[in-house]
């Protein structure tokens, strides 16, 4: 336990002295609240839902801020072996398993952190906000889905050698991940084939949950979707620690 | 019980053998010295004994502990300060010494007090709130040998830990791991490719070229087998020179490299004068020649017939020759 609190007491500390990191991964999802949500606001009507859009899009980007800064969390790791400091950690009498969980225990803090900072932006702007109970469901989700995806950065850290893939997983994970999550759009009025797909993607059930805790409102269950995302948190774990038990430096 | 104990070790990288079934053991409270020119496989002994990376083939001992089988009874016990910076930038150097102290869960009171205590030794302790990315590569170097030894290991393993660095500061941390080893007792193992500080610090020292141990004694007594003195000689024609000096009996040994004839003697200063005759006998005109003691670069060039820069140079060549054909 005091292996993982080190890790994680690590990451919390560079998080809050890196003032560029906070700000700069902000920019995006307020950018989509802006132009997305204001600009699509008059012209899009969710069947279904008495919401406005740009209230409707809100859960997604607060899980776009999760989603963005967990794997980034989990990257870290790259840097680490670069700049060589993952040996001070794995020359160290501990588990790597240990040093597994305690990253990314600290990238989901992280990352919650993150996403209830885009949420604040969003009450300012003008999204009413839920009840009490309503936050906590949105927060549950938010936790496991940085669990989830800080676990996945940790596994892709484990396979890259440096920081030249950086734009192949913003690419080809990230917006993909985001895209296909129902973030800015209803799954509901999906043609199947696609609705399928969107099921596949984690995310969607983080972004469902949070919206049913923000709104009230969701398509998927919360608790068939908080089980779902439980479990592939778990496996994410799983497979993030398999892969980085085998790192070579 | 030695403090560590090596049996026909050996590590092969793909179809690179690195370390080529090396032997020794270091003895507790040594300053033992591994030496020679890069690539030679002194990096790769010393991850192997740190648990970093496992042998080919063979076994090793360090405290008592297989390093194959109780790797954490070896991480316990042993201090490592990698060639390359492994300290978070990011965070103070107290921090970084905190971080360290808690993966070798040392009690919090142990902790800070000790902390304290190393942080003063390197003469760090004014700078101990500072993040360490303000710090010199000295004073990184100094923080590194301070955690290292956070954790009271009795056997510490330093990786050049004064490349890069300069010679004032290289002092200063050589004079630092003298008065640990003498004050605590600790073993300590060092690579480096300044032959003369290993002279001067190192109780004995084994010099490796292309992953074997080719030499290993007290600095001194590898110096004296060379026999007495030293002579180089620079001239027009080496080969002839050679062939000549050769026949005289007082002559131990002669190596060619560059355009350079080194000869081994005893009491070079009563034979230069017959040198001298000997190369305006055959006809070789001698541009200079310097007397002086061996180093244990003479040793090496003694045992390889390549100064250690020419050795680092072909290590080069080869590494670009297997380059270009994999490609």
């Amino acid at each position: 336990m005091d292996v993982i609190y080190t890790i994680w007491l690590r990451n919390i500390k560079r998080y809050l002295r890196s003032k560029s990191r906070i700000i700069g991964s902000l920019g995006l999802p307020i950018f989509f609240l802006l132009f997305i949500g204001f600009g699509l606001n008059s012209m899009v009507n969710i069947p279904g839902m008495e919401q406005s859009y740009v209230r409707f899009i809100v859960p997604g980007l607060v899980a776009m801020s999760v989603l963005s800064t967990s794997i980034f969390s989990g990257i870290q790791i790259i840097w680490d072996k670069q700049f060589g400091f993952l040996k001070e950690t794995l020359v160290a009498p501990v588990s790597r398993t240990e040093i597994m969980l305690g990253q990314t225990l600290g990238g989901a803090t992280i990352a919650f952190i993150q996403g209830t900072i885009t949420l604040v932006i969003s009450l300012f702007i003008g999204v009413s906000a839920a009840s009490l109970s309503g936050f906590l469901i949105a927060f549950l989700f938010m936790i496991l889905t940085g669990v989830c995806f800080t676990a996945l950065g940790i596994a892709i850290a484990s396979k890259m050698e440096d920081m030249h893939g950086f734009q192949l997983i913003m690419n080809f994970v990230i917006f993909p991940i985001f895209g296909l999550s129902g973030a800015i759009f209803p799954i509901s009025s999906l043609p199947p084939w696609l609705k399928n797909i969107t099921l596949l993607d984690p995310l969607t059930y983080g972004v469902e949950g949070i919206r049913y805790g923000l709104l009230g409102t969701s398509y998927i269950d919360p608790l068939i979707g908080g089980l779902v995302l439980g479990t592939i948190a778990v496996f994410m774990i799983i497979f993030g620690a398999y892969l980085f038990r085998k790192i070579k430096i | 019980m030695p403090a560590i104990m090596i049996e026909n070790l050996s590590k092969k990288f793909d179809d690179v053998v690195a370390v080529d079934n090396i032997s020794f053991s270091v003895e507790e409270g040594e300053i033992f010295g591994l030496l020679g020119p890069n690539g030679a496989g002194k990096t790769t002994t010393i991850s192997m004994l740190a648990t970093m990376l496992k042998p080919t083939s063979g076994k090793a001992f360090v405290n008592g502990f297989d390093i194959s089988k109780n790797q954490d009874d070896v991480r316990k016990s042993i201090g490592i300060v990698f060639q390359d910076q492994s300290l978070d930038e990011e965070l103070t150097a107290y921090e970084n010494m905190d971080f360290h102290g808690r993966l070798y869960r040392i009690p919090k009171e142990i902790r800070e007090k000790k902390i304290h205590e190393l942080l003063k030794l390197v003469g760090l302790e004014y700078r101990k709130d500072d993040l360490v990315k303000t710090f010199s590569g000295g004073m990184k170097r100094r923080l590194e040998i301070a955690r290292g030894l956070l954790h009271e290991p009795k056997v510490l393993f330093l990786d050049e830990p004064t490349l890069g660095l300069d010679s004032q500061t290289r002092n200063h941390i050589w004079q630092y791991v003298k008065k640990l080893n003498e004050e605590k007792k600790i073993t300590i193992i060092l690579t480096t490719h300044y032959m003369e500080e290993a002279d001067r610090l190192c109780h004995r020292v084994a010099i490796m070229d292309k992953g074997k141990i080719i030499a290993l004694n007290a600095p001194d007594k590898l110096k004296e087998a060379l026999g007495g003195d030293i002579i180089t000689i620079e001239s027009s024609d080496i080969d002839k020179l050679d062939a000549s000096l050769k026949q005289l009996p007082w002559i131990k040994t002669t190596i060619k490299h560059d355009n350079n004839l080194t000869i081994n003697l005893r009491n070079a200063e009563k034979h230069v004068v017959d040198i001298v005759k000997v190369s305006e006998k055959c006809g070789a005109v001698i541009t200079s020649l310097s007397i002086r003691k061996p180093t244990l670069e003479d040793v090496f060039l003694h045992f390889t017939g390549k100064t250690i820069r020419e050795e680092e140079a072909s290590i080069k060549d080869n590494m670009r020759l297997r380059f270009r054909m994999r490609r």
